[in-house]
């Protein structure tokens, strides 16, 4: 059938669109008769690639993986029907380490775990550790952990956002997002001195008190850091791109979500209304007024909008923090965990046998078990610790929610295109150092 | 497009706990978990043993009956852990002490934790039933479990390791007889590491999928098919 | 003391045959000029670090300013590969790969302790130092360092291009080992100067 320059009108069987609203492929060749031509492929490709599966490597190293993620998919074209993913690229040994490490020293491994959560992270390994040891830490401490783990949950949502909408396409928000991180990153500097593995927590305690004027510059980002939230949400929770690239990819039901352990944003955004700080609190959760979104879509648009209310709700939380924070101390008064001042162990000889032990054996838990979870902005983060009664625990577990996320990929990501792939694996909001440990 | 899941709350099974931040928890004694009881009621052979320590439930189980147990968790309407946060296993310090596989269950409906164990001496094969029937959350988890312990879950679709790469050869990590640092020197691990050619590194199933498996060369389709790599 | 009575007095010699001539220098500055002042980085990021970077190439600590923000993913594009995190022996290989896939002239930064000396990693996952796969132009030590501690190494970094001189042939040249050579060590003879648990000197440390 000849190719003929003439305008035809074509009635298509469909309106163009498909099921979940994108365009459907139509006949770019129109016969004399003005009905559809196959294209045939050029005889000088091989003649049997139609119909075969393409297997496509992406990563380990690779723009788009947040992380060395290495997933191998095979390929229809451009639909994916199967997705292997690899990890293990980043496996450091962690909970090895922590066997031969004390409790104290454990802390500065949480941090570089998830480092995009990382006070929060540490905030969780010192409530094990507190558990195991059957310590109570003082109520000043509790609110200044509650904000640090909100301040983290932020700042993982705001790295999150950006490098999402790096992957999608959009620039700009990843250049806010980190401005953002910027602000927290001088908070949490002028509390404990680093930005981003602050350690910020110690077994029975604080590393260290805010100084002085730090509430005020709390209050200060707190009042402005929903300017940029809503700026964000401007730009993108209606902009037709957006939405066009994000609804309906990779839709996990309800049921499913549970059955795969997903947690966090990830299982909200199905509709299951669980969250860790509502359901088995902790640091007096129950107490602050605060609201967890949930999504009923299940796909990476709720997600989204699942994680930017979260960042709304987490200034909530702080602002009741700071309203309630009561003075005293921040470390526990109790000589097995934590160190005497300075001027008493050079002077008591108790105090300096005590800071002796603590230094160099460290602080001692009775034999036991304890698994304490908290909402880290990934999920469900838990630590699994057995101790058998000596300084440094006898298994050290890590419960990483990014783990249990990401083994649903391949079910989220059957059916879809090759660039789906990409934001369906930016929606997890998986960090390959809580992964591969 | 659907019209969007209903959202499943929490809480809402009979007998919930009401959510509140745990108190003055204490190391021995603590109120055991009903669903203990319930166990131990259903599976009066398969338990062995229930303790609570810092205010969790642990039940020890017959490592036979692991999939049943689950498997009743799961369905039955008054019990319905549907959420499997972890699998994991323990090695004590002591080379007398059994391998211990424990299992973290949360019953989102009825807000409730239950930890289940069960203990596999060491002088005989390390092998327990893989819950993936169950729980597809099983999956990974019990991959690393492999990885790290050499523990072989019995009925799980792919049990290969995760973290370390497929000949790995030095062992399994996290027993308590493998070294910090491992069991080759620097320079031996940083050699198996470099000759392994990362491309070479897709699974037998990834290899079908390209039906690339019949063009690969003859010796290196041979070497593939008889498992375990020497020399890699 | 005078000039004349300083033992090197007679060290400054005054030879113009042996100095670049006018034309080389001016070239040799007209090339280093250009690559230093548009490194276009390879951001192999694994970790921490990674997070670090992505801090100095946004709006507050702009790598810009280098002329380094076009960020190449593709090794065959890219000047400096920086390796900003912990590098497992999982990724040892790919790390490797991705230097041979770079086309000369190329630098490495080790940003961070993890990949210049393996930091608190020392166990059985993690190469100790990517300058054992990888030749390393400048170590950034920090966990992660500040953006600010980056930028300086970056700048150290411009100035090593700055000194490379075009009539220098072995600069650019990838050394195979040479088993002829006098500080060739074979591999068994490696096995047995490093003991079962490596080179790592701190055996005793945190009693293992």
């Amino acid at each position: 059938m000849a190719t003929t320059k003439r305008t035809v009108e074509v009635a298509l069987a469909t309106s163009g669109l498909d099921a979940q609203g994108r365009p459907q492929r139509t006949p770019l060749v129109v016969g004399g008769d003005g009905s559809a031509v196959a294209l045939e492929a050029p005889p000088a490709l091989e003649p049997d690639l139609a119909g075969e599966h393409m297997l496509i490597n992406i990563g380990p190293q690779h723009p788009a993986t947040h992380g060395v993620l290495r997933l191998v998919l095979e390929l229809d074209g451009e639909t994916v029907v199967r997705c292997i993913p690899h990890i293990g690229y980043l496996h450091c040994g962690f909970e090895k380490l922590g066997e031969y490490r004390q409790y104290n020293q454990i802390l500065p491994l949480t941090d570089r775990e998830d480092y995009l959560n990382a006070p929060g992270n540490n905030i969780g390994m010192a409530m094990g550790a507190e558990r195991l040891f059957g310590i109570e830490i003082t109520e000043r401490c509790k609110v200044l952990r509650v904000i640090a783990a909100e301040l983290s949950r932020i700042m993982s949502h705001l790295v999150w956002l950006g490098t999402t909408c790096i992957d999608i396409g959009a620039f700009t928000p990843f250049l806010w997002a980190f401005q953002e991180r910027e602000r927290i990153y001088n908070l949490i500097e002028d509390w404990v001195g680093a930005r981003l593995t602050p350690t910020i927590t110690r077994v029975g305690g604080l590393a260290a008190d805010v100084p002085d004027g730090w509430l005020d510059l709390l209050t200060n980002f707190v009042r402005t850091f929903p300017r940029t939230v809503d700026e964000i949400d401007r730009m993108l929770t209606r902009n037709a791109i957006w939405v066009g690239r994000t609804i309906g990819l990779g839709v996990m039901t309800p049921e499913d979500a549970v059955n795969y352990g997903l947690s966090g944003p990830m299982l909200r955004a199905s509709g299951v209304a669980y969250d860790v700080r509502k359901d088995f609190p902790y640091y007096d959760y129950e107490t602050y007024d605060f609201d967890v979104p949930v999504g009923t879509n299940g796909d990476v648009y709720d997600r989204f909008l699942v994680r930017v209310e979260e960042m709304r709700q987490s200034i909530r939380i702080i602002e009741q923090a700071m309203a309630r924070l009561p003075d005293g101390p921040i470390n526990v008064d109790d000589p097995r965990v934590i160190l005497p001042h300075k001027h008493k162990a050079t002077s008591e000889m108790e105090s300096m046998i005590h800071h002796f032990k603590l230094v160099m054996e460290g602080p001692r838990p009775p034999a036991g078990e304890c698994y304490v979870a908290m909402e880290s902005p990934k999920g469900e983060k838990g630590y699994y610790m057995v101790s058998d009664g000596t300084s440094k625990p006898v298994r050290w577990r890590i419960r990483p929610p990014s783990f249990v996320n990401l083994s649903a990929i391949p079910r989220m990501v059957e059916g879809h295109l090759l660039s789906d792939v990409i934001a369906i694996n930016a929606s997890i909001d998986i960090v390959m150092g809580e992964i591969d440990r | 497009m659907s019209d969007g899941f209903t959202i499943v709350q929490t809480g809402t099974g009979a007998g919930a706990e009401t959510p509140a931040t745990p108190r003055h928890v204490t190391h021995r004694g603590g109120a055991p978990n009903p669903s203990a009881e319930a166990l131990r009621a259903h599976f009066p052979d398969a338990v062995r043993q229930v303790e609570v320590v810092w205010g969790e439930t642990s039940v020890y189980v017959e490592p036979a009956r692991v999939l049943d147990v689950a498997r009743w968790l799961h369905d039955e309407p008054g019990q319905r852990y549907e959420f499997l946060a972890d699998v994991t296993a323990v090695e004590f310090r002591d080379p007398e002490q059994p391998i211990v596989v424990v299992w973290h269950l949360r019953s989102l409906a009825l807000r409730r934790f239950l930890r289940l164990k069960a203990e596999l001496p060491k002088g005989a094969p390390l092998v327990v039933p893989s819950v993936w029937p169950v729980f597809k959350a099983a999956d990974w988890l019990e991959r690393e479990c492999f990885d790290m312990f050499g523990i072989r879950f019995e009925g799980h679709p792919d049990l290969r390791r995760i973290l370390m790469w497929e000949q790995y050869r030095e062992g399994f990590p996290l027993r308590k007889d493998f070294p910090l640092r491992g069991r080759f020197s620097r320079s031996e691990q940083l050699r198996q590491a470099l000759a392994a050619n990362p491309e070479a590194r897709y699974s037998m199933e990834e290899l079908s999928i390209a039906d690339a498996f019949e063009d690969l060369p003859t010796e290196m389709r041979q070497r593939l098919a008889s498992g375990p790599r020497p020399g890699e | 003391m005078g000039l004349m009575n300083r033992p090197d007095a007679r060290a400054v010699t005054y030879d113009p045959p042996s100095q670049d001539g006018w034309v080389a220098t001016r070239l040799d500055f007209l090339v280093n000029w250009a690559r230093a002042n548009s490194l276009w980085p390879m951001p192999f990021g694994t970790a921490c670090c990674a997070i670090e970077f992505m801090a100095s190439a946004a709006s507050r600590f702009d790598l810009a300013r280098f002329g380094m923000e076009r960020m190449s993913f593709s090794p065959r594009q890219a000047d400096v590969l920086i390796c900003a995190g912990r590098v497992p022996f999982k990724l040892a290989p790919v790390i490797r790969r991705i230097w041979q896939q770079m086309p000369q002239p190329k630098w490495c930064i080790a940003m961070g302790a993890c990949a210049s000396t393996g930091n608190i990693f020392d166990n059985y996952a993690v190469v100790q130092g990517i300058d054992t796969i990888i030749p390393v132009d400048v170590y950034v030590p920090g966990c992660p360092p500040r953006p600010e501690g980056l930028m300086y190494g970056i700048m150290m970094l411009q100035e090593k291009v700055k000194r490379e001189r075009m009539k220098d042939q072995e600069l650019r040249h990838e050394m195979v080992p040479d088993p002829t050579s006098k500080l060739y060590i074979p591999p068994s003879a490696i096995d047995e100067l490093s003991e079962p648990f490596g080179n790592s000197v701190h055996q005793t440390r945190s009693g293992l």
